[in-house]
Order: structure tokens, then sequence, then C-alpha cells
């Protein structure tokens, strides 16, 4: 079996004024036609991850991997040029906030057909049944009207599903999404996350969640990796992930407060050093059959 | 204390005293600042020219004024550096005198503008309501003419003086600053540690002083910084016009003005203090350009 | 009961001018008791927040009657009583310290706003409380982490040592464990200095954990209330309360 998406030793520094700051210090990890989660805190290089794989991080920031590979093929080392055919095309990114994502002074479906048309070549009158059967396809009652509408006169919830139709339009192999529910309520949260799901599942493509909900990756994902300080520290099954080993990964769990188990006051996660740079939980973690955990 | 100690004393995140964190904080803006080469380039000269005018009696190979017509129109040469004018004084000596005045204008102009500007757009965008649209339209009229007719207005009725061109410049150059204070003040306003200020009983003067000009005061510093270029052409354009430092003022823009007549034959007359003005502006904007670095606030901090 | 420290009655709050007046707040009644914990529960939108900006005197146009400690209040304006016994804290902890104002500035100027005295020591304490310590006294907000901001934060809503204290959504933006983190020191500052709270936020299991009460607003309206006892054992009668707490808890299909 091959994976859709091999990281090997994913590294991504920055330059600073106290020497380099790595916040991607050498992840691994195969992608195949799976819902992989991403789980860290906030500096955890989660994010920086995802931006790196699709060739998104800035200068004077730089990656570095061993491989960096999308069906066999190297992407790393592509001219620019080439890497943005792949973007859009082959790999696709939901962000966290629909109102940055989208163009305000411009009509959502005309959005969704200028993304398809730069992709595929398609023309107009065909880019948009398919930007109408795409709006469908995310569960908008009435496609039709908000084709129509410009982004601020959707809700956030409607927005980021608008976000999904037009990154799935071209027909990815991986979809990236970073945080894509947390600018959402809770309530629409399960519709995106439901619909992004069957999506998913429908047209086989490899998924990599992004995101700080431990609870959220748990439900939603096939295997979960948790991130620490910029490297992988514990890879596992997500219906096994109340069963980690990791104290980080224990503390994360535990110090959520509960319904169903009140305490007076939460165990407070005491960070040790040597997580670091300490043995991972999971050292097979790259030999891992993907998508084999359903 | 070592170097290398000072330096971690002047970067800790951790400082122990007042004084530390405000020179840290100052240290960690120098940083900045010196990583912009042109920025360094700028100050320079800006370092040069206030030298100059400081020590011009020293420095001026020959009174500014001295008159010889049997020297007149001099290429420049070893005894003329820069050559001479029409009257046979030394340009040099003409320009390093006149740095006295193009600080002075650009000096009074960059304090009295942006401090209107600052005070008239906070207030408009603190107080908003009825006090905004007050304000505001009255920039906006202040807007509406040409800033350079407007000031030629004002000197035409006060009379031509350097002091009269100066106020000229300063009365007409604030509606930018103003706008541009009321935009970040608009921004200011209603963040949460204004409301927290509030919370605690702080009163509107004091939450416009103490918590919304010092973030309003960086961008308008910046802005002056990339505007004096502007206003040292205006004032050599109002010299030129006849209508800023009168003769035998050694005024850049007036030197110019008497260079022009010559400019095929003698070319020198004009370009020297065309040069000076030229590199003052340059410098100008340089430093303008590196305080940005510093003092965006967008760019501050993390 | 004894009389409550705060009463809400009938709060209405609105945005604008007809015709495109927002009712963002439409006929709230709340009593919180002298000591409790009080939640606040709703999704974006639904005007809890605003609940708690406008008793703060942070939002200009609302009707309805509010009393803190038998004080009524009125327009946006507050008297110097109610801001010492009523402080918040903000749901960014970036975006509620000013940026140009070390930890020291903004203490030593709230303690003088508040009429304190023996400013010096009283900082000292404040930070100890927090638990941030001296060493943290003249940083830059950006020279701290997002949980050590929010700690400043409470600590300059401490310095007046108020009773009630209205918390806006204060961990949302924080990681979990720095969430624990907070969520300690709020259960330890009320225990150690009686305070009372009003606590808004999306989050049921946060509201379940600090809170005794708590009410559920939604559009603008409070169309639940139970005690946390109730929620805790799955005893909510309201519907629109049952999908907030199924929606919160992500029961593996």
């Amino acid at each position: 079996m091959s994976a859709l998406l091999s990281v090997r030793d994913l590294r991504v520094t920055f330059p600073s004024r106290q020497g380099v700051f790595e916040a991607v210090r050498g992840v691994s990890f195969d992608l195949g036609r799976e819902r992989l989660g991403v789980v860290g805190e906030s500096g955890s290089g989660k994010s920086m991850t995802g931006r790196a794989i699709l060739g998104l991080v800035r200068p004077p920031g730089r990656v570095t991997a061993q491989a960096l590979t999308l069906g066999g093929q190297d992407i790393l080392n592509l001219p620019e040029r080439e890497r943005r055919k792949i973007r859009g095309r082959r790999i696709a990114m939901v962000m966290q906030d629909p109102k940055f994502s989208l163009n305000p002074v411009m009509r959502v479906g005309d959005q969704i057909v200028e993304a398809y048309r730069l992709h595929s070549g398609a023309g107009r009158a065909a880019a948009r049944l398919k930007a109408l059967e795409m709006l469908e396809a995310v569960r908008i009652r009435d496609p039709e009207r908000v084709y129509q509408s410009y982004p601020h006169e959707v809700s956030g919830g409607m927005g980021q599903r608008i976000m999904i139709a037009m990154m799935l339009a071209a027909g990815p192999e991986i979809l990236i999404a970073d945080e894509p529910t947390s600018a959402l309520d809770v309530s629409v949260r399960a519709e995106v996350l439901r619909i992004m799901d069957d999506l998913v599942r429908d047209r086989g493509m490899g998924l990599i969640f992004i995101s700080h909900d431990l609870n959220l990756v748990a439900q939603f994902c096939d295997r979960v990796l948790i991130m620490y300080a910029g490297r992988i520290v514990e890879t596992l099954a997500a219906r096994d992930l109340h069963a980690a080993r990791h104290p980080y990964t224990q503390g994360l769990l535990n110090s959520l407060p509960r319904l169903d188990a009140p305490v007076e006051r939460l165990p407070v996660l005491e960070r040790a050093e040597e997580w670091r740079e300490g043995p991972l939980v999971d050292a097979s973690m790259t030999e891992a059959l993907p998508g084999g955990l359903r | 204390m070592s170097d290398v100690s000072l330096r971690d004393w002047l970067l800790t995140d951790a400082p122990q005293t007042r004084r530390q964190a405000r020179l840290g904080a100052f240290y960690q803006g120098w940083l900045v600042f010196r990583s912009n080469h042109l920025a360094l380039l700028g100050l320079v000269i800006l370092v040069l020219l206030v030298g100059t005018a400081i020590f011009a009696p020293w420095i001026a190979p020959q009174s500014p004024f001295a008159q010889d017509l049997a020297d007149r129109l001099q290429p420049p040469s070893a005894e003329h550096w820069l050559g001479t004018d029409a009257l046979g004084r030394d340009i040099l000596s003409r320009l390093i005198w006149g740095s006295r005045i193009t600080l002075f204008i650009v000096g009074t102009v960059a304090l009295i503008s942006p401090l209107i500007g600052l005070l008239i757009g906070t207030v408009a965008g603190f107080a908003g309501g009825w006090v905004d649209q007050v304000l505001m339209r009255i920039t906006d009229i202040f807007l509406a003419f040409p800033k350079l007719i407007l000031a030629l207005a004002f000197v035409a009725a006060l009379g031509p003086s350097v002091t009269n061109a100066v106020l000229a410049l300063a009365l007409t150059g604030w509606p930018p600053y103003a706008r541009l204070a009321r935009a970040e003040t608009l921004t200011i306003r209603n963040a949460d540690f204004i409301a927290a200020a509030r919370m605690q009983g702080a009163s509107a003067p004091r939450l416009l002083i103490l918590h919304i000009w010092p973030l309003c005061l960086s961008s308008l510093i910046v802005r002056v910084a990339l505007d004096m270029a502007g206003i040292i052409l205006s004032a050599a354009g109002l010299g030129f016009l006849g209508l800023g430092a009168q003769p035998p003022a050694p005024e850049w823009g007036a030197m110019i003005s008497d260079g022009r007549t010559y400019i095929l034959d003698h070319w020198w007359v004009a370009a020297m203090p065309g040069i000076a003005i030229f590199l003052v502006s340059l410098a100008f904007n340089f430093l303008g350009d590196g305080l940005r670095d510093v003092l965006d606030p967008k760019g501050a901090g993390e | 009961m004894s009389a409550p420290i705060l009463s809400v009655a009938d709060l209405r709050v609105w945005f604008g001018h007809p015709p495109d007046r927002v009712d963002a707040v439409r006929g709230v009644d709340l009593g919180v008791q002298r000591g409790e914990s009080f939640g606040l529960v709703g999704e974006s939108g639904s005007g809890k927040s605003t609940v708690l900006r406008a008793i703060a005197g942070l939002a200009p146009d609302w009707s309805g009657r509010v009393a803190v400690a038998g004080e009524t209040l009125s327009g946006a304006r507050r008297s110097p009583a109610f801001h010492r016994r009523v402080q918040m804290v903000f749901q960014d902890p970036y975006a509620s310290l000013h940026p140009r104002h070390t930890v020291d500035r903004v203490l030593a100027e709230t303690l003088t706003l508040q009429g304190m005295d023996d400013i010096d020591r009283r900082i000292v304490r404040l930070l100890d409380d927090v638990g941030l310590g001296r060493g943290f006294r003249f940083r830059y907000p950006h020279q701290l982490s997002g949980g050590q901001r929010q700690r400043v934060a409470i600590a300059r809503a401490l310095a007046g040592e108020p009773e009630l204290l209205l918390l806006d959504e204060p961990t949302s933006a924080l990681d979990v464990s720095v969430q624990a983190e907070i969520l300690n020191l709020l259960t330890d500052l009320r225990a150690d200095r009686g305070l009372t709270y009003l606590m808004v936020s999306h989050d049921l299991a946060v509201i379940g954990h600090l809170c005794q009460r708590l009410a559920v607003m939604q559009a603008g309206e409070i169309v639940d209330r139970l005690e946390v006892a109730d929620l805790r054992a799955g005893r909510a009668q309201n519907a629109y309360t049952r999908h907030l707490i199924a929606a919160s808890q992500y029961q593996r299909a």
C-alpha cells in the first residue's frame, strides 16, 4: 500500500535574534486515505507543519526535509510555479476563519467558479454547474441564492461550508484543515464536521485535521499525532486516545473540565524538559499502515 | 560589566527594574533600527547636518555674506570647493550656514503640525458624535485646498519671512496627521484595554493622554519623518518663489532660485543647494523607513 | 436568602438606530447571590457578553433595572463605588493589556485610580496572588504568554479589591492546559476572597466546573435556568440546553 503523502524529518526554522528558532523539529508521518488528526497546543508547530506541506511558509522561514512526497513525487524542491499547481488541485487547505479566506467584494459563487476554472481549465458554464453542485454537496439548501450572495451575507458555518465546497471542487487528493471549526459555535460545528467527513470518505481523500481540541479529534479522526514543541511525541489510533501513554497527552486530557466527572481543582500539566527531546512513545509511527485503521 | 552581559541585561525577558525595562525596550528598538542599513545612513547624514548647523561658524571657510564680484560664478576649485554664486559668495559657506535655516524650518514644522493633528484627530476619534463631525469637517476644508497654495496665501497675508513660511507650512500641514490620528484612535477606542481602564474609573482625558496618545504617537512620528522631505521641499519652494527667507539669508531654496538664471553656463550655482536638499530629504525618508520598522505597532513586539 | 449582590430585571440592550437597530439582549432577568458563581451560557450572538458589558457600563444603549449591592445603575456612567465593587476580566488577553505599558505600570495606574495607598507593596502582593511572582513586574505584554497575560488581567481586576467579578470567556483564548491553570486560580481566589462571579462562556464544561447555577441564553433571551447538579445529572429539560450538552460532549458515534 502506498501513502498519498509521505513526510520524513520535516523541519521548519526561522532565524531570530537569539539564534535559529525551530518551529518544527523533525516530523515524519505517512498519510493514506484516512483522517489524520494533528493535535497540539499553540506553538507546538502543528499549523506550521500544514503550511510547510503546502509550501506556504514565507521567508525568512526555511523548510527542509529528507523527503516530502505526494504520490511518490517529490514536492519539496519544486519550483514555485509547479508548487502552485499542486496547491488547490492536489492538496487543498481550509483555514480557521472563512471571513479571512473569502474575498469580501466577490460573489461566493464566482469565487468557487474562479477557483475551479483555475485548476481544471473548465468553461464558464461547466464551472457554474460544478459550483452549484458543490454547494449542494455541502448541504446548502438553496445553492442558487448562496451562489449570488456576498461573504458578509452568510453566517460563519455557512462560510466554512462554502470554503469546503471551493476547496473540494477541484477534486484534490488531500485536504488540510487547520482548525476548521474553532471559529464556529458548537451546534454548527457538528454539521460542518459531518459534511467534511462524508465528502472526504466518499471521495477517498486523505485528510489532515489540525486542531487543539483532543476530544474533537478523537471523535472525528482515525489516527492522531500529538505534537509538542515541534515534534510528534505520540501517535495512536483515535479510539485509543484515552489510553494515551505519553504524559503530555495524558496531561492534556486530564486538564479538561468534564461535566460527568466534577473535580474541585483541575490537574495541571507539569511540563517536563525531557518531552522536548525524550523518546517518542510510538516509534513505529512511520511504519504504521496508512489508512488501515477504521 | 562586560559587553556581553550588558547586552543580556538589556535583552532579558524578565527585567528587574523599571529602568531596565525601559532601556531594554529602547535597545530592542535600536537593534531593529540598526538592521536597516539605509536608515542608519539617513541617521548619519542627519547627525552630520545637525553638527554642521551647530558648528557653522567654525566649519564655514568664509562668511556666507561676503561678496567678491571679481570672483563671481567661479566653478568648484581648491579655494571655493563648491564654487561661487553671482555675487561671488562662497557656496559651501552659504550651504553650511543655510543648514541652520533648514533645520529651523523642519524642526518647527515637525513640532507644530503633528501636535495639532494629534490633538484634533484623537479628540475627534475618541469623542465621536458631533465633536467628531465638526472637527473632521474643518479638517476636510483644510484638506480641500492644495497645501502649497494655502501656504502661499498665508505668507502673502502675513508678509514673506522664514518665520511666516514655517507658520504657514505648519498650519497647512496638520490635516493629514489629524486623519491618521483619528483612524488610529478609532481602532484603539474600543480595545479591551481601554474598556479595562474605563472600568477602573479612568477619566476621558486620562484615557486620551496616557493610553491613546502613546499609541498614536509612534505612527505619527514615522509619518512626520517620511513627510520631512516634503516639508523641506515646500520650504524651498516658498524660498524659490521669494516668499520664504529674504536675501541675503542663505536659504537653500532661495539659492536655487538665484542660480536658475545661470543654470546652463554655471550649473553649480543651482545644483549644489539642490544636491543638499536632495540628500537631506533622502536621509529623512530613510530614517522614516527605519523608524517604521521600530515603531509600527503591527511590527513591534513579537 | 440574603439580598442578591447583582439583580437584573428586564434588561434590553440594542446597537444602532432604527432601521438598523439590532436588539442584542431582549428582556433578561438575573439575580446573583453574594458569594456564588453564576454562569451564562450561549453561542455567539446570543447576547451573553452584551449582558456583562451593559452591567459594566460598556454598552451605552440599554433599558431595564440593574442594581449592584443596592446601587441602581443608569446609562453608561458608573460611580467610583461601582468601579471598586465590580471588575471585569476580558476574553482576549492579547487585547486587554496596553501594548506599551509594563505590568508594573498597569497595576500601579489601577491602584492609583482605585485610591489605594502603599502601591509598591500591593503590586508585589497582587502578583504573588495570581501566581506570577515579582519577576514579572517589569515585563511588557509581549514578554508574556497568553496565560501570564490573563493572570495580569486578573491581578488588575483584583487591585481595587472588588466583590463581584464579571468574567467574559476568560479562558476561551487559551490552551487547555493553561485554561486549567486559570480556572484553578479563579477557584482559589474566590475561596480566599469570598468573591462573587458572573461568568460568560460558550463552554458548558467550563461553566459546569466553576459555577453552581447557570442560565442558557439564545437570541438575546434566557431560555433555561438550572443548577449545575442538574446539568451534570442530565436532568436538563429544555430542548436547546440538551442540544448544547449533546454538542459539547463529542460522543463518538
